[in-house]
């Protein structure tokens, strides 16, 4: 990956995977929603080798301006061979419980204005037959908890389509990642008090940078993750409804 | 919820706000204290402060600008001298004073004045700082360097956070032609030993420390191994080990695990784990400068209950004979120090006000927190320093009285001045007799 376009560029693990493409002296087109956070990373990454760095300050939600995002970043960066999709909210449960409007945006921060935005990448990646695409997911659509399904819903359902669209890619030479983190120390979880199971962003940017040295499939980061998870998922939807997670 | 330090004593209860970007400054309200805390990695209450606010920058990681030409970087203030290394090493720069951890923050850095094996050719961190911009409770940001706000420059290296938060710096690398480190260990019996070998290694070697036994007396006592080396030059640059893989402690170690005798074995082997009384190699950086690194929280070894560490400076006319009796009461106490250190600061004046590194000998050791008792002991210590005209690291203190610290950084009282009004730390209101 050399020309990246990168959405949800001031989130904590986004920024720390950017930097170990700059230092491969990558170019970057840095999406998000606050220009003064944009333009720290953008310094940060060309200090650190990028060669290039471009902003564009955007309601990524909002799905009607992504043609032109995309047209935006491919213009920048005179092409485009890789995308980081990394912006997410870890809602509130119980508002989502409580109020459909909520759950609905939701539903589209995480899941339906990725798979926009995806849609528009896919198609010219496939064109082009080349191309590679990270899209950070989460452990939490794995299964369904009563905590926070709805989140889980949104991050299933995008783990779902990047199967599909990898499944779909992969006879056009063109790389999808799916990252599933588990506990990252991040502006979204600020709130939670932090144990051994969490890992640092920079870790999680190291590791997605490996994968797409590797070609990987699915990460799941930190790695003991996968295992977790494994457990998780076996256990019988008879035992699983009666626990309280 | 409850929050420690590297020392893991005391425990405290204070709120933590993370200060992620240098656009969004936080609003400092009436009636609360604040402190910036980077890594964590004193080992005291100098980076705790209890029932109060702490402001986190170790989301502030970011390089601002980097200059290779002049090694000059800036850089936000929550980022780790191991990430510097990461980013400079591989273009000729090095950190110009490594210390003992490189996971520690340029902001804590610049806050405790820290200092390295090469104090003595380039005095301490703060004498590599070229500026700082400082963010006041008031909300005004100032830029601090030697010539201008010059005192406040002053007060707040070595400041311990209590001026305000360090929002970004410049830095002076230090220009290197390897990553790699010349370096000789050697054998040595007995303080004289030690002084004549420091003595002489000061003159040819950027770097010097030794490693002192305070367990075993007779004809042990005060045995140890210096460590001495020089930056490689290039054409010595060999394929010797680089990054070695840092083992975690996955547990704390029961209160038994450490006693005189397992001390007193551990000690044993570390002298005689080189058979020859002088060893020459090549080495990485890394297990030079930082080999407890390669234990990733190597303070789980002391248990839940945590430990103390003593680390004095004694002056140079009194050092010989202070730094004898201390370890003599020491190993007399029987609270063993699993690892010592002990290093010859040199005459190179720290631009701090209240920094702690000055001409003279410094001596580190550490143990394990067994209640009462150990802090009896180290109060001892403290007044065998004091006696001597020493002084404590505020940086590695839990137990320093007002009394002593007042008498031993005299420059206190102008510091005040500087102070930002709304800042404070457990530490802090300790030595100043708030708490009482």
């Amino acid at each position: 990956m050399k020309k990246i376009a990168v959405f949800g560029a001031t989130s904590a693990i986004a920024a720390e995977t950017c930097k170990a493409f700059a230092a491969d002296g990558a170019e970057f087109f840095l999406v998000a929603r606050n220009e003064l956070k944009l333009q720290s990373v953008k310094q940060d990454l060309l200090v650190r080798g990028a060669k290039n760095a471009f902003t564009y300050q955007i309601d990524i939600t909002k799905t009607e301006g992504h043609q032109a995002l995309i047209a935006a970043a491919e213009d920048d960066l005179s092409g485009l061979d890789g995308v980081i999709i990394a912006y997410g909210t870890l809602g509130d449960q119980e508002e989502s419980q409580k109020s459909f409007e909520y759950a609905k945006q939701e539903l589209n921060t995480n899941f339906l204005s990725v798979v926009s935005l995806l849609t528009e990448v896919a198609n010219r990646f496939e064109s082009k037959t080349r191309g590679t695409i990270v899209v950070i997911s989460s452990v939490a659509g794995d299964r369904g908890r009563q905590s926070n399904y709805v989140y889980g819903a949104a991050k299933g359902g995008l783990s779902i389509f990047l199967e599909g669209l990898r499944n779909r890619l992969y006879h056009k030479g063109v790389h999808v990642l799916t990252v599933k983190p588990g506990f990252v120390d991040t502006p979204m979880t600020e709130e939670f008090k932090k144990g051994p199971l969490w890992a640092s962003p920079e870790s999680v940017g190291k590791a997605i940078y490996k994968a797409v040295q590797k070609k990987r499939n699915v990460l799941y980061v930190p790695c003991f993750w996968w295992g977790i998870m494994f457990v998780i998922r076996s256990i019988p939807e008879a035992v699983f409804k009666r626990l309280r997670l | 919820m409850s929050y420690h330090s590297w020392g893991r004593y005391p425990q405290v209860e204070q709120k933590v706000e993370h200060l992620r970007w240098l656009s969004e400054i936080p609003s400092f309200e009436a009636n609360s204290s604040y402190l910036t805390q980077g890594m964590a990695r004193s080992y005291g209450d100098s980076c705790l402060n209890a029932n109060g606010q702490i402001l986190s920058s170790r989301s502030l990681s970011r390089i601002i600008s980097f200059d290779i030409s002049s090694g000059i970087i800036e850089v936000e203030s929550g980022i780790t001298l191991a990430e510097i290394l990461d980013f400079s090493v591989t273009k000729g720069w090095f950190i110009p004073v490594p210390p003992g951890t490189k996971f520690v923050s340029v902001g804590g850095a610049i806050a405790n004045d820290i200092h390295g094996k090469n104090h003595h050719t380039q005095g301490t961190f703060g004498r590599h700082v070229l500026s700082f911009r400082l963010l006041r409770s008031d909300s005004q940001q100032l830029i601090c360097t030697k010539d201008s706000n010059s005192k406040l420059f002053s007060a707040t290296i070595a400041g311990l956070g209590l001026t305000g938060v360090i929002l970004s710096a410049k830095i002076q690398l230090k220009k290197i032609a390897s990553a790699f480190i010349d370096s000789e260990t050697i054998q040595y019996k007995g303080l004289d030993e030690f002084f004549e070998l420091s003595g002489d290694s000061d003159k040819k070697y950027e770097y010097t420390a030794a490693w002192i036994d305070c367990v075993s007396s007779g004809d042990k006592f005060a045995r140890g191994i210096f460590y001495r080396g020089n930056h490689a030059a290039k054409e010595t640059q060999t394929k010797a080990g680089s990054k070695s893989f840092a083992i975690p402690v996955p547990i704390d170690f029961p209160a038994f695990a450490l006693n005189k005798w397992s001390m007193q074995a551990f000690n044993t082997f570390w002298f005689h784990k080189q058979r020859i009384p002088k060893v020459s190699k090549i080495c990485h950086y890394d297990p030079f400068f930082f080999p407890l690194d390669g234990v990733l929280n190597w303070n789980r070894i002391y248990g839940v209950r945590g430990f103390f560490q003593f680390q004095c400076l004694i002056p140079p006319e009194t050092a010989r004979e202070a730094i004898r009796e201390i370890i003599e009461k020491t190993i007399n106490s029987g609270k063993a120090s699993f690892l010592a250190v002990i290093k010859q600061f040199g005459a190179l004046k720290s631009p701090g006000m209240l920094s702690f590194p000055r001409e003279g000998t410094t001596l580190t050791m550490d143990f394990a927190n067994q209640g009462a008792k150990t802090q009896a002991m180290i109060r001892e210590l403290y007044k065998m320093v004091l006696a001597s005209g020493g002084s404590i690291y505020p940086a590695k203190d839990a137990l320093m009285t007002e009394q002593m610290y007042k008498k031993s950084y005299p420059n206190w009282e102008e510091f005040l001045e500087f102070k930002d009004p709304k800042f404070s730390s457990s530490f802090w209101r300790r030595v100043m007799g708030e708490n009482s």
